[in-house]
């Protein structure tokens, strides 16, 4: 599922794997609970990787794909009593449908860049507005799933369950990310982030392309959405569409390496690490880790633009071939 | 093969082109040549879909082509080249070719192989696992006709191929282009160089402040008056025929 090219990546991904190998043996239910959070988040940042990594559309407003997924799933099973999974495949078909449509809409008047961002960061603040204010969404309460433990309704009594589960999606959505690297789509997308022109040129709708990046990348925020959902059972307008939301989709790629496979996940993964060590050392102060993902992420982007994978690959490197696979 | 009828553009009050004819037969290289600022660029951009003409029309193989998106028209098999060359910076040599590739072989295996044997057959071999950002000014100019190739299009618009090459290196892609051209392939060149323009070109028009002056063989057109006065300035043809007699 991907390419390695230098020692560096190698050790890197041997890392988080024993890492994610090593929570069933820790057996710390803090460790593990941290850790399915950070899962699911990944989930997230490998949506916004679509578009912000392979196709150079840097969204602000992944919140609007995460909260329309976790609030389809909950208005269908807590309003009209549709099973879980039902309702977590029209989550996913929602969020699809509204990045497609944001995306349709964006650039059918060619909104690209900063101005881009803008537009998402609009739309997710109007989601988030209006789920504060209808009824059909819980209003500012809220919505609240019954607990109801079983396979059949996605909730896990068992942790370890949970966590193989998460597991399981989040290695499936890496493995949906790699198809689209190796892809004639993926080629097309990373055409349109390195030069519109001449991709047009070459014969690609860029409109379609970037159109279809956007509703795939909904379909992942809207799952991660979904996810999020059946771990707490309880959603509401700033949990699902808050500014927080849209952050955490892309300082994980940014953090971790946009583009690649395995950056998102990694970059996630050491931001909740690095966050969660602040916050037992500096007893939990609230909103700390924002500051300190703030500092990570300047750092970062000063010292490492192509992400940890990046700075990875240039650690023993394996050929001479220069290129940013992982 | 390509047919272009009274195509006009303006800019604000700049009439950049106006009412320029031309055609392109199938199988030949054709020349449109001009000084700079002349509209050639502009003509090359209305033809390729990537601005809508004021007026006029362009046909390809008899279809009315005028005013479809460029991937259309790639699809339809013609494909221009840019004058500043846009390389996909961040991918390799291989990578850039197989995005044009894509066109007609939709699994990765096929397009890089296609990718591949394009590069080889264009000389640049050896280059295909370098980052495109790495190349010299020549090997840019050489990785836009090796994507445009890639694409399977039968009929390029290349928009000075050969600016800003040294002579042994001209000469290199014009036995290049001699070569594609008897694979099947038919050009229209926007070219400055005028030697290039004079071994490749069987017939070739000059622009001149956004007006088609003059259509021949290269040969004629270099004695036009019209054409060298739209060259050398104002009174250059008559100056130059004085000097012939003296
Ligand atoms: N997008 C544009 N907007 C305004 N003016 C333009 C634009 N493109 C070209 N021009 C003007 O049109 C004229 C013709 O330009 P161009 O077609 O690039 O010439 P050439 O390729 O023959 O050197 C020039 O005067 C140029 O400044
Ligand atoms: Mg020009």
């Amino acid at each position: 599922m991907m390419k390695l090219n230098s020692t560096g990546q190698l050790v890197l991904i041997l890392v988080a794997v024993a890492y994610l190998l090593g929570v069933y043996f820790i057996s710390s239910p803090v460790w593990m609970g941290f850790t399915i959070n950070a899962l699911i988040v990944a989930v997230l940042a490998l949506s916004w990787n679509v578009t912000g990594g392979f196709g150079g559309l840097s969204s602000f407003g992944h919140a609007v794909l995460y909260g329309t997924g976790a609030y389809t799933s909950a208005i269908l099973q807590v309003t009209y009593g549709v099973n879980a999974w039902v309702a977590l495949v029209a989550g996913i078909a929602m969020a699809a449908a509204v990045g497609g449509f944001i995306g349709a809409l964006a650039f059918r008047y060619g909104v690209k860049g900063s101005y881009f961002a803008l537009v998402t960061l609009a739309f997710a603040e109007v989601f988030r507005i209006c789920a504060a204010s209808f009824d059909f969404t819980g209003g500012g309460s809220g919505l609240q799933l019954k607990l109801a433990p079983g396979i059949s309704n996605i909730q896990f009594a068992d942790r370890t369950v949970l966590y193989t589960f998460l597991l399981a999606i989040v290695v499936l959505v890496m493995l949906l990310t790699a198809w689209i690297k190796y892809s004639r789509f993926g080629a097309y997308l990373v055409a349109v982030r390195e030069n519109e022109d001449a991709a047009r040129a070459l014969g690609i709708d860029t409109y379609r392309i970037k159109v279809l990046a956007m509703a795939v990348s909904g379909a992942f925020g809207g799952l991660a959405g979904v996810l999020y959902l059946q771990l707490w059972l309880f959603i509401d307008s700033s949990i699902a569409y808050g500014s927080s939301v849209s952050i955490e989709a892309l300082i994980g790629p940014i953090i971790g390496g946009a583009g690649t496979v395995w950056g998102p996940v990694l970059g996630t993964l050491g931001l909740h690490l690095i966050g969660e060590g602040a916050k037992t050392l500096l007893s939990n102060a609230p909103g700390l880790n924002f500051v300190l993902y703030a500092v990570v992420l300047i750092c970062a982007l000063r010292f490492m633009p192509n992400g940890l994978v990046g700075l990875a690959g240039r650690i023993g490197p394996f050929a001479k071939k220069e290129s940013k696979d992982a | 093969m390509l047919e272009v009828e009274n195509l006009s553009k303006s800019f604000g009050g700049l009439k950049a082109v106006s009412n320029a004819t031309l055609q392109v037969p199938e199988g030949s290289i054709v020349g449109l040549l001009g000084p700079n600022g002349a509209g050639k660029t502009t003509c090359f951009t209305m033809i390729a879909g990537f601005t809508k003409p004021d007026s006029g029309s362009v046909r390809l193989r008899g279809k009315d082509i005028t005013g479809l998106a460029p991937h259309h028209i790639c699809n339809l098999g013609m494909i221009r080249t840019f004058q500043i060359v846009q390389p996909f910076a961040g991918l390799t040599v291989e990578e850039n070719i197989a995005v044009g590739a894509y066109l007609h072989h939709h699994e990765r295996k096929e397009a890089m192989a296609v990718a591949r044997d394009v590069g080889k057959r264009l000389g640049m071999g050896t280059l295909l696992d370098r980052p495109a950002s790495a190349l010299t000014i020549a090997g840019r100019k050489r990785l836009e006709l090796a994507r445009a190739l890639a694409t399977g299009a039968k009929l390029l618009l290349l928009d000075e191929v050969m600016a800003g090459l040294i002579p042994t290196e001209i000469n290199e892609i014009v036995g290049i282009i001699r070569q594609i051209r008897d694979e099947g392939h038919t050009f229209l060149m926007i070219e400055h160089v005028m030697q290039a323009v004079m071994s490749l070109a069987e017939t070739a028009y000059v622009l001149n402040q956004g007006v088609m002056i003059a259509h021949g063989t290269p040969r004629d057109l270099v004695r036009d008056p019209a054409v060298v006065e739209a060259y050398l300035g104002h009174g250059a043809a008559q100056r130059l025929q004085e000097d012939d007699h003296a």
